[in-house]
Formats: structure tokens, C-alpha cells, sequence
């Protein structure tokens, strides 16, 4: 069963007089369980095709289907994680409201709302920080409380948009092996937006490459690194330099405008 | 301990030493427009009494609290519908401009015309000053939600009621009060002087009594009456603002300390 | 967009005068107490070609302005001074807070006795309330003084009066316009208050005759013309506040107080 199927996407934005095709046509689908990630030069469309497929914008052709319904507003069954962790995070509500108030929304009971806000946020270790404010925690806690926010979501797929692009380093790949780790907990189905060649590596199933706006799949790709990663040895794997070469090739070629050749799901050559 | 006495000293110092000034510059003074502070104070227990209390300053207060809370309940309502479309808000924008800027006191003779000199027209006329500046800053307050805000709700599917009420209005909260301040002592000063043109009882009439009959001493107490007041209503006010408005200052002072 | 926008506005404003000449001729409302739009209008054109009208105006603006000018300058000193010596800052709080609140009508009473209808009683009342506007802008901006700069300067040797000038005002400033601008449009209601009340000449005490001599269609034409001028105001004071400032940051976003 796909979770989720892209098919002949299409995004044009239309004001005063002019006429931007961001996304042109894009096919791809996310089986259930799966994490994916995708990457594409700077500007290529990314946030917009994840605003298509969370219902936050209509796409002028083709269409988004999840687990076979078709996504015409914000569907229940997904959950956003956004870019802006500060500006996403309600500022007069503390992490635990923060938590709940979509599942308020949901109708759930009030024992079964506690007992999802507190298990969400003992999963991302926040377990300690339901009473305090947003504010109060650094970047990293504040993305976590977003993480935990979807998770209690209890969504079929969640999607990330570039979540760690604003915060430091160390933070950036504790993060990383959060969401590697809640993924392989929980066996929920992640599409994972990145500007980062080596984010996508590290953390993917499989690594989605767009072209340049107006945004096409230029390449999928299988990483085939072993189910146990860490930040140590993943990243100096010979096998981790060969992927994320390959990436960064099909990037750079994505930039020039070239159309790859090789469009398919494949693991380039040892 | 050092630390609390000097911040004694510092809350205090200042207003004592004016006080004593006034006292000791007053004390001889023979000019029936300055009498002695020393006669004031003396005058101030005879002419505040729990009967004037309950005659003069509570109709008073009645009625500011009224017209306060019609302007604001109808100010946020009309606020937030504006402040929610944009066609809206750009058909209605020139109108409210103007009608802000109208300086509410006129609006006392136009009322008096419709409402008489009763309560209604008390009530009328502060309601009407004070609605401008919390209709406008709601307005700009819900106009400015965070795009990302506004797109988390909706895609966790919070709408209707929950949105209004969770994302939008606190959203605007702090822009809200900003006009709930204002519209404080426009609502004071409408009082006072609702009262001055037509009225039987309050204080602004009392006080303006007490002028006409040359009850100097009297008319001093009731000005320092009013000052209290005012003083009070905006500690009130200040309470109530750092109770609903406490995460966003602890926001501010975050966002200060790093930037 | 701009263009619809401003389309839209007018839109509006026709309407707000359509309503204004309809409802009263439909009887909706008695045309005594609200005349049509269009007899409003008449009324004006009328004010507008009498000498009286135009002297009151002069006597509003001059003692919105006179007191507008006492205050600001007032404010600016204070709030310099109270943040230049020590403790001062401290010491003053807490009257401050006591004295601002105070509504400036509350001195009705006394301006009357003092100085009865003379332009003084107009400026006690207007300068009371402006100058809290001034001074608590001033101090707001002072206490946004970035620490490192008052540092590198006082580490560059510069002294009170350098500092004051170089580092202290330029922050200061936003701040300073924007209490001139509050202190604009509330000079203006206090002026009108004063005439209007106690009769100092001006367009606050032309009404009050208006209305008294139930003149009812002048009177409506002199709140107009208090809107118009509360609109002039503004504008002007936003579009100076702009002009001054259009290098400073803070003119982009404007935050809460």
C-alpha cells in the first residue's frame, strides 16, 4: 500500500501580471513505514510542494493522494513540522498546551489527550518541560516540542520541512538521530525536506533529488547504508562518501539545468 | 536586605519630599486658590464621605465601566472582522481613519442630542470615544498574525471557534491591550467631563460644583480624588495586563537577550 | 493591488456619506438631531466663508501647537536628564507612574479659577497630558541603548555631553517621534476639551455655542472639521515620523508598548 502517491503535480503561481511555474511535474510516491528524504538546490520548489501535499496550497494540475483519498485541505492523517520552529510554536501557550491543542481539535478524551502529550514528549526527552513556555527553551528543545506536537499528532505521514536548518550543529545531529530513532520506534512513514546533501544521506531510505525550479525529480536514489546509523561511523563510511558524491553531482547537474540521465531507483555503482 | 531598603528609599524618597514641599510652600499661604495643604487633608475626610462614595464616585464608575466594556466587546468583534479580510479592511480603512481622529470629547453635544443628559448619554459617550483606538489596534493586531502560525493551525486542522480563540485573538492579544490602554483614559477623561456638561450627580460634577461655589479646599480634595483614581484604574489595568500578557513579555525579554 | 485598495477605500467613504444623507431623509434617524450629509456639507461651506470660523481655528491650532511645542521640549529634557544622573532614573520612578495617570481633566477645575477662558487654562490642560507622552517615550528609548555601545564609549573617553550626542540620542530618537506623534493627537483632544468646556476661544467653544443655540447642522460641521484636522495631524505627524527616520529599522516594525 503507498502511503503517499505524488502524481503530475503542478504549481504555478499567477500576480500582477506574471506567471511563475515553481513546480512542473512531479511523480513520486512514499511507501507506508518509509522514510524519505528530499533534497534540490536552493529555490527549487521544496516548501512548495510540501504546502501542496499538506492541503496548505491547491496545485494548479495533478494531485496528491494519501493512503488513497485525495488531498484537497490539511488532511487529519498528516502532520507538519515547519522550518520555523519559533514562529510555529504558539508563544502564550506553554509545550504541554502546545502539545494538545490539536487534539482538542481531534475530539479525543481528556485522559487519552494526557496520555499522548505526555508520551510524545518523553519520547523527544522533554518529558520535564510540559509547564514551561516556548521562549523559555533553546532552538533545539523548541523543534523538539514541534516533533512532539506532530507525533502526538498520530499521523499516517509526517512531513518536515528543512526542521533543522536553524540550529547549531551538535544540536542539528541529536536531532537527526531523534527522528532517525522515533522512525525505526514507531514505524511511521517520514518525508523529510533538506538542502542538506548530507542530512538526506544520513537520515533516508531513500533520497529524492529535484531538479531546479521549475522543479521535475531528477533522481531517486536507494541508500543502502545499514538500518544502524551513527553520527560517527555513518558519516566516514566509504559508502556514505560515494552517495552523498553521487547527490552532489546530480545537484550540481540539476543547477546547470542538465536532465540526468538515469532515472531510477537504483543505487549508483560500488 | 541593603537591596530592599534602598528600593524603599528609592520608591519613596522623591514623592515624600514633594509632599513636603507642597506642605511647607503651602503652609502660610493666604491665596484662596493654594490653600494649605494642612486644609485640604483636613477638608478630605469631611467631603469624601461613605455617602459621597456611594452617590458620586460609585454612579461614576458605573458608568465608566459600562461604556468601557461595550467598547471593547464591540471594538474587538468589528476589530477582528475587519482585521480578518483585506477587502474589507480596505473599504472601511479611510472611514475609521477619520473617525478616530475625531477627539472624542465632541462627541458629548452630538450624544447629548440623541440620549439626553441620563446615563445613556454618559454611557454612550464613553463607549463611543473608546471604541476607536480598540477597534484600530485590533484591526492591525489580527492583520499581523505570523503567516507560519496561521499555517501550523491550519494544518493541524484548528478552525471556526478554537482558531479565533487559541491563535488569532491571542495572537493579537498584546496589539489589543495596547488599544484597551489607550481607550482607559480616553474613557476617564470622557467621564469627567460627560459629567461637567449635564449631570446631577458623579464626580466631574461634583467637582465642578464645588469650583462654581467657590469651595476651594473642596474642589482640591476632589481633584486629588480624581487622581487617585486615575492612579488606581491604571494599577488595575497593569495587574490584569501582566496576568493575560505575561508570555509575551517573558517573549520580549527573551528575543532581547538574544538576538 | 494598490490601486484596487485605494478604489475600495473611496468605495467606502461614498458609502459612509450615502448613509449620511439616506438615513436621515428616510426618517431612520430625526433629521433635528442628524441632517443629511449634504446639509452638513452646506453648513460648512457656510463656516468656511465666515471670518469667526477661521479665527477660532487659528486660536485651536495655536494652543495645540504652543502646548504640543512646551511639552516636547519639556519631555525631551526630563527624560535626558532623569537617564544622564545617577539614580535619578531610580528615584523617579515612582512618582512618575503616580503623576501619569492622572487625567488632565482633573485640572479643569483649577485652570478655570486661574486662569479662566485665557489661552493658559488651554495650555495647563494640553501640556499636562502630552508631556507624560514625550518624557515615557524618551525613557523607552533610552533604556534601549545597546550596553556595548555606551561602553565603547565610555571606554574611548567620551564624556557625558559626547555621549548624550552620539549614542544616547541617535537610539533615542524613534523613540522621541513616536511620543510626539501620541503627544500630537493628544494635545489636539485636550485643546478641544479645554474650549470646549471652558470656553477658552477655539473650535471646542464654537461648537458648544452651536449647540447651545441649537444650530445643529453647524455644529455636526464643526466636528468635521475636528476629524479632519485629528486626520491632518496624524498623517502629517506619521509622515514626518517617517521621513526623519526612514534609515532606522524601527520603522519597519512597530512593536506593541
Amino acid at each position: 500500500m503507498h502511503a503517499l502517491v505524488v502524481s503530475g503535480l503542478q504549481k504555478v503561481y499567477e500576480g500582477s501580471g506574471r506567471r511563475v511555474e515553481a513546480v512542473r511535474d512531479l511523480t513520486f510516491t512514499v511507501e507506508a513505514g518509509e522514510l524519505v528524504c528530499l533534497v534540490g538546490p536552493s529555490g527549487c520548489g521544496k516548501t512548495t510542494l510540501l504546502k501542496c501535499m499538506g492541503g496548505l496550497l491547491t496545485p494548479t494540475g495533478g494531485e496528491v493522494r494519501l493512503a488513497g483519498e485525495k488531498v484537497s485541505g490539511p488532511p487529519p492523517g498528516m502532520a507538519f513540522v515547519f522550518q520555523e520552529y519559533g514562529r510555529s510554536l504558539f508563544p502564550w501557550m506553554r509545550v504541554g498546551e502546545n502539545v494538545e491543542l490539536p487534539l482538542k481539535q481531534k475530539g479525543l478524551s481528556k485522559a487519552r489527550r494526557r496520555e499522548l502529550v505526555s508520551d510524545a514528549l518523553e519520547s523527544v526527552g522533554l518529558a520535564d518541560a510540559a509547564g514551561a513556555y516556548p521562549w523559555q527553551l533553546s532552538g533545539g528543545m523548541q523543534q523538539r516540542v514541534a516533533i512532539a506536537r506532530a507525533l502526538a499528532y498520530e499521523p499516517q505521514v509526517l512531513l518536515m520541512d528543512e526542521p533543522f536548518a536553524a540550529v547549531d550543529a551538535q544540536t542539528r545531529a541529536d536531532l537527526e538521530d531523534l527522528v532517525r530513532g522515533l522512525w525505526r520506534e514507531r514505524g511511521i512513514t517520514i518525508l523529510f525536506v533538506t538542502h542538506d546533501i548530507d542530512e538526506a544521506v544520513y537520515l533516508g531510505q531513500r533520497v529524492i533529488v529535484l531538479s531546479a525550479s521549475p522543479t521535475v525529480v531528477q533522481e531517486q536514489l536507494k541508500v543502502d547504508l545499514p538500518d544502524e546509523r551513527d553520527q560517527l561511523h555513518t558519516r566516514v563510511a566509504p559508502r556514505f562518501a560515494e552517495l552523498r558524491t553521487h547527490v552532489y553531482e546530480q545537484i550540481q547537474s540539476a543547477k546547470r539545468g542538465t536532465p540526468s540521465l538515469a532515472k531510477t531507483d537504483t543505487p549508483p555503482p560500488h | 536586605m541593603r537591596r530592599v531598603l534602598l528600593r524603599v528609599f528609592f520608591v519613596l524618597a522623591l514623592p515624600v519630599l514633594l509632599v513636603a514641599a507642597w506642605w511647607l510652600a503651602s503652609d502660610g499661604s493666604t491665596n484662596v486658590f493654594w490653600p494649605p495643604l494642612r486644609t485640604i487633608l483636613q477638608t478630605f475626610p469631611d467631603v469624601w464621605t461613605a455617602d459621597r462614595l456611594k452617590d458620586d464616585v460609585l454612579p461614576s464608575l458605573l458608568r465608566l465601566t459600562a461604556g468601557y466594556a461595550c467598547a471593547a466587546v464591540v471594538g474587538v468583534a468589528i476589530g477582528t472582522i475587519i482585521g480578518s479580510y483585506r477587502r474589507v479592511r480596505a473599504f472601511c480603512e479611510p472611514v475609521l481613519e477619520f473617525l478616530r481622529a475625531v477627539p472624542p470629547p465632541v462627541l458629548v453635544p452630538v450624544i447629548m442630542l440623541f440620549a439626553g443628559i441620563g446615563d445613556t448619554m454618559k454611557i454612550a459617550v464613553i463607549a463611543s470615544g473608546c471604541v476607536w483606538p480598540i477597534l484600530l489596534n485590533t484591526v492591525e493586531g489580527v492583520r499581523a498574525v505570523d503567516p507560519v502560525m496561521a499555517e501550523t493551525a491550519k494544518s493541524y486542522g484548528i478552525s471556526g471557534v478554537a482558531r479565533l480563540k487559541d491563535v488569532v485573538l491571542r495572537s493579537a492579544s498584546p496589539q489589543i491591550f495596547a488599544g484597551l490602554r489607550q481607550a482607559l483614559s480616553i474613557g476617564i477623561i470622557l467621564m469627567v467631563i460627560s459629567e461637567m456638561f449635564a449631570a446631577s450627580n458623579g464626580i466631574g460634577f461634583t467637582v465642578v460644583q464645588f469650583q462654581r461655589s467657590f469651595a476651594i479646599p473642596d474642589m482640591w480634595t476632589g481633584i486629588l480624588v480624581l487622581g487617585l483614581l486615575g492612579f488606581l484604574l491604571s494599577m488595575v489595568f497593569q495587574v490584569v495586563e501582566r496576568r493575560v500578557l505575561g508570555w509575551y513579555h517573558g517573549l520580549r525579554a527573551s528575543t532581547r537577550r538574544s538576538p | 493591488m494598490k490601486g484596487l485598495n485605494l478604489a475600495l477605500g473611496a468605495a467606502g467613504l461614498a458609502v459612509f456619506l450615502a448613509l449620511g444623507e439616506v438615513v436621515p431623509r428616510l426618517g431612520l434617524v430625526k433629521e433635528a438631531y442628524f441632517p443629511p450629509a449634504s446639509r452638513i456639507a452646506d453648513a460648512l461651506a457656510d463656516e468656511l466663508s465666515d471670518d469667526t470660523f477661521w479665527t477660532a481655528l487659528g486660536d485651536t491650532l495655536t494652543g495645540w501647537g504652543l502646548g504640543l511645542l512646551i511639552a516636547s521640549t519639556a519631555g525631551i529634557v526630563a527624560g535626558v536628564v532623569i537617564s544622564v544622573v545617577p539614580y535619578l532614573r531610580d528615584a523617579t520612578a515612582s512618582t512618575i507612574e503616580f503623576l501619569r495617570p492622572i487625567p488632565s481633566v482633573a485640572l479643569i477645575p483649577l485652570a478655570v479659577l486661574l486662569y479662566g477662558t485665557e489661552l493658559r487654562s488651554v495650555l495647563l490642560l494640553v501640556v499636562y497630558a502630552s508631556f507624560w507622552q514625550v518624557l515615557i517615550q524618551v525613557l523607552y528609548g533610552v533604556q534601549d541603548v545597546d550596553p556595548v555601545a555606551e561602553e565603547t564609549a565610555r571606554s574611548y573617553g567620551l564624556g557625558t555631553w559626547a555621549r548624550v550626542r552620539h549614542v544616547l540620542w541617535p537610539t533615542a530618537l524613534p523613540y522621541v517621534m513616536t511620543g510626539i506623534r501620541l503627544a500630537a493627537a493628544v494635545a489636539l483632544i485636550l485643546a478641544v476639551t479645554a474650549e470646549l468646556v471652558i470656553g477658552a476661544p477655539g473650535l471646542g467653544q464654537r461648537i458648544a455655542v452651536a449647540q447651545n443655540s441649537q444650530a445643529v447642522p453647524e455644529m455636526y460641521a464643526l466636528v468635521v472639521v475636528t476629524g479632519l484636522l485629528g486626520l491632518l495631524i496624524n498623517v502629517g505627524a506619521r509622515t514626518v515620523e517617517r521621513r526623519a527616520l526612514a534609515w532606522h529599522q524601527s520603522v519597519r516594525g512597530e512593536v506593541a508598548v
